[in-house]
């Protein structure tokens, strides 16, 4: 069965090894991808994506509007940004954090996500709020948000593979000391 | 044969390697990268691979190698062929012995370039054969056949994928280390008939490239990734051309509907003309998706006043595709709706959202640069002054708060332009900004010009030891090269004194205070003079302990934020404070709170 994965978020939250463990748990699969992702100056705080596509006749690695079957949302304004892309029915996950841009310090602007997060209760039917920082808290580092987020979209039953599988392919593609606290993010509700 | 997962970029690389490819040069530029580091990761030693110090000297090295009999491959982006089109001119007359591709990454959007120019036209100015990758597969398969066209025909060869398909990732087979083919290179063979450039030379040699495109044309008419696929509706008479990526785009589009006749041109020049006219045959309608120029409907309008045919070709030039910016998925699929005449997609609304925060790249937290372009504003206040810029990272220090770059054209266009500014407005205290990489690619000459030409101006060198904006590349300052050799670093410094410039000085630009003293001081002196701002790029060293806010002495007045524009001064709660995962303890923002409430550890 085909998938249509969108992560997103902003630059320097880990999105891209994230679609990085996604792609190689499905390849382990003997499943086709496609991916493409935010390269070059937008990743200096800038919002970056990231498309996945996996399964049979798949042409291009982007896919349109109303296609994605899952948005894994690392922030809520990037979240609704990247709304028209959910497909009807798809499912949305999104960490309730928001982060400020510098232009809004500069001009005071009151962003603090919560106006974002209502519009995506209002206007989403399947959405799964992740309060990642207090995750973060709990495991006691800042920097393991991206498999927080993993590991809630995996839950959903909508990735096709298992905690086991991601766990796995993360062995893979992160410095051996990061592996055990980078695990332990993966299977905390699990 | 085995199955991988690939970015486009690393596939470029691996199939030039299992090409037999002995020399690889470039200039770091995105989207085209990657091709070279993978090349530099996966070498066994048995590859040459070089960042040369700019894309000139890399195609001419390129050559060099090629004149040898070595298969070789130079990297760059779009706007880089502008700086490498000199020798790539004359190239084209000479040809090469070993196979010789010339990897040239466009970049519709533009997502990361000044430019939208589109390479194709390059190759038909330059008179040399151009292949045009739709996928990461077809770019791993493409690039081994264009260095077996490339040598039979002992011509270089352009090769340019879009940003897309550099950049995109699939799950592709690659072959097995034992298929890779082997090339030795025979060596040169002095022949100055041959090898040296004179009028009668090229001459002749323009008549047998002219004969040989044609013969070209007929030759990828018959070329497997050229081709047309014929329509699953038979009855239907229009036809779609198109290439690169957008072709993916136009397959998309007709997943779950009846397609009409569909040609992909995979080498738009030498363009197959045969492939063409086969195509059009029987069609009344042609519409062409492409991305940035109109090259294959000129080609395809071309073709139909030759042939007398009376298909309506249609594309960007009669205002049927817009005619700037990249497709995508869903551009593609409104145009082909259009065309195809299909219902409108009942386009469900989707309601308004609350204002969405804008997220411009910014300089990170700790960079160096930010420092600089704050010195230097400060030193300037109030006086007439003008600052260029130049391509890299510092591009960045335009947006506000800094708001200090003023100009922007190509690399190492900003120490003329102030020269220029500076010849009409001589009561304007003029500076060039430019980084390490960009002042050894392109700037050296422009400094000459302007000592020999008696400019007044400041030059100012953002020395951050490396390549920042593409990735961190090593460059001759850096003392580091592509094959792991530690070697003398080419000091700016000492280039600069050696042109001639009398006062050249290299400050920490974190040490505020002096650094803008030293702005104040410099700037004043007459002639051209140096500042050397030198101060490693944040991303590359280990950030120090992240800096706090007091909150008790902090009065609020926001100048910290106001001021510096650093990603790692946030409000939350209407307190001002530093975000501790991004801050790199770089003490900025320290010294420029008035009432001293920001503190390193000692505010513990
Ligand atoms: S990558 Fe380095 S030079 Fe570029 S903005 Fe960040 S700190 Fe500055
Ligand atoms: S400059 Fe100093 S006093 Fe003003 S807001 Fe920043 S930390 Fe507070």
């Amino acid at each position: 069965m085909n998938k249509n994965i969108l992560l997103c978020g902003v630059g320097g939250q880990g999105i891209v090894l994230t679609s990085k463990l996604t792609a190689s748990c499905a390849m382990k699969k003997g499943m086709q991808i496609m991916s493409a992702e935010t390269i070059g100056m937008a990743q200096k705080g800038g919002s970056v994506f990231s498309f996945l596509r996996i399964g049979k006749n798949i042409y291009c690695p982007m896919f349109g509007k109303k296609q994605a079957d899952i948005i894994i949302a690392f922030e809520p304004a990037e979240a609704v940004r990247m709304l028209p892309y959910l497909r009807e029915g798809g499912t949305i996950i999104v960490n309730t954090r928001p982060i400020m841009p510098v232009t809004a310090a500069l001009k005071a602007s009151s962003y603090n996500g919560t106006e974002m997060l209502d519009y995506l209760k209002k206007y989403t039917d399947n959405i799964i709020t992740v309060d990642g920082d207090k995750v973060c808290r709990e495991l006691g580092s800042p920097k393991v948000l991206n498999m927080i987020m993993l590991s809630e979209a995996i839950k959903s039953g909508i990735l096709p593979f298992t905690i086991d599988d991601a766990v796995e392919a993360m062995k893979h593609n992160v410095k051996q000391q990061f592996i055990e606290l980078n695990e332990k993010a993966l299977r905390h509700n699990f | 044969m085995h199955k991988e997962f690939l970015m486009g970029n690393a596939a470029i690389s691996r199939g030039a390697v299992a090409a037999g490819l002995n020399v690889i040069s470039g200039y770091p530029g995105t989207p085209s990268t990657e091709v070279l580091e993978t090349t530099a990761k996966i070498n066994n030693g048995s590859i040459y691979v070089e960042w040369s110090v700019n894309e000139k000297a890399a195609l001419e090295l390129g050559a060099g190698a090629a004149y040898c009999g070595a298969r070789s491959m130079v990297t760059m982006k779009q706007v880089g062929l502008n700086v490498a089109s000199d020798p790539l001119m004359s190239l084209a007359y000479i040809g090469v012995k070993g196979g010789m591709v010339i990897m040239v990454a466009d970049d519709p959007g533009p997502i990361s370039s000044q430019t939208e120019q589109d390479t194709r036209h390059f190759a038909a100015f330059s008179k040399l054969p151009c292949f045009d990758p739709s996928s990461v597969q077809e770019a791993y398969d493409m690039i081994q056949e264009a260095f077996e066209y490339s040598e039979e025909y002992h011509t270089p060869v352009l090769f340019r994928p879009t940003t897309r398909v550099c950049h995109g990732y699939a799950s592709i087979d690659v072959k097995d280390e034992s298929e890779y083919i082997k090339n030795i290179p025979e060596g040169f063979v002095k022949d100055s008939s041959k090898w040296v450039i004179f009028p009668r030379l090229s001459y002749n040699a323009h008549l047998n490239i002219e004969k040989r495109n044609s013969e070209l044309s007929d030759i990828f008419s018959e070329y497997k990734r050229n081709m047309i696929i014929p329509p699953s509706d038979t009855s239907c008479h229009k036809g779609i051309a198109s290439h690169g990526i957008s072709f993916t785009y136009v397959q998309e589009a007709f997943t779950d509907k009846d397609a009409p006749k569909i040609l992909k041109i995979s080498t738009p020049f030498p363009f197959p003309e045969k492939l063409a006219v086969e195509f059009l045959n029987g069609l009344d309608e042609v519409l062409c998706i492409e991305e940035l120029d109109p090259v294959i409907e000129r080609e395809l309008t071309y073709v139909c006043g030759k042939y007398h045919l009376s298909t309506k070709i249609i594309g960007k030039l009669t205002g049927n595709v817009k005619n700037a910016g990249e497709n995508t998925c869903d551009s593609v699929a409104d145009n082909i709706a259009e065309f195809m005449e299909w219902d409108k997609k009942i386009n469900s609304d989707i309601p308004t959202t609350p204002e969405l925060p804008v997220r411009p790249p910014v300089l990170c937290a700790g960079c160096p640069h930010r420092a600089s372009f704050y010195a230097v504003k400060q030193a300037m206040k109030g006086k007439k002054s003008v600052f260029c810029g130049d391509i890299g990272c510092y591009t960045l220090g335009n947006a506000m708060p800094l708001d200090m770059v003023d100009t922007c054209l190509c690399m190492g266009a900003g120490v003329n332009i102030t020269q220029g500014i500076g010849k009409i407005e001589p009561d304007t205290s003029c500076f060039a900004f430019v980084g390490d990489s960009t002042f050894f690619a392109s700037a050296i000459t422009g400094v000459v010009n302007a000592v020999y030409n008696q400019a007044d101006m400041t030059l100012i060198v953002l020395d951050n030891s490396t390549t920042a904006m593409t990735g961190h590349q090593p460059h001759p300052g850096t003392g580091r090269t592509m094959m792991g050799q530690i070697v003398d670093k080419v000091n700016i410094e000492a280039v600069l004194r050696g042109i001639g410039l009398k006062t050249v000085e290299t400050v920490n630009p974190l040490e505020l205070d002096k650094a803008i003293d030293t702005v104040k001081r410099i700037s004043a002196e007459k002639g051209v003079k140096s500042i050397i701002f030198k101060s490693p790029c944040a991303v590359l060293i280990k950030s120090q302990k992240p800096f706090v806010i007091d909150s008790n002495k902090c009065i609020n007045c926001k100048k910290c934020i106001n001021s510096l524009g650093c990603p790692g001064i946030i409000i939350s709660d209407s307190n001002v404070r530093i975000d501790e995962s991004l801050c790199t303890g770089c003490g900025l923002c320290s010294q420029v709170c008035p009432v001293n409430a920001i503190g390193g550890e000692q505010n513990e």
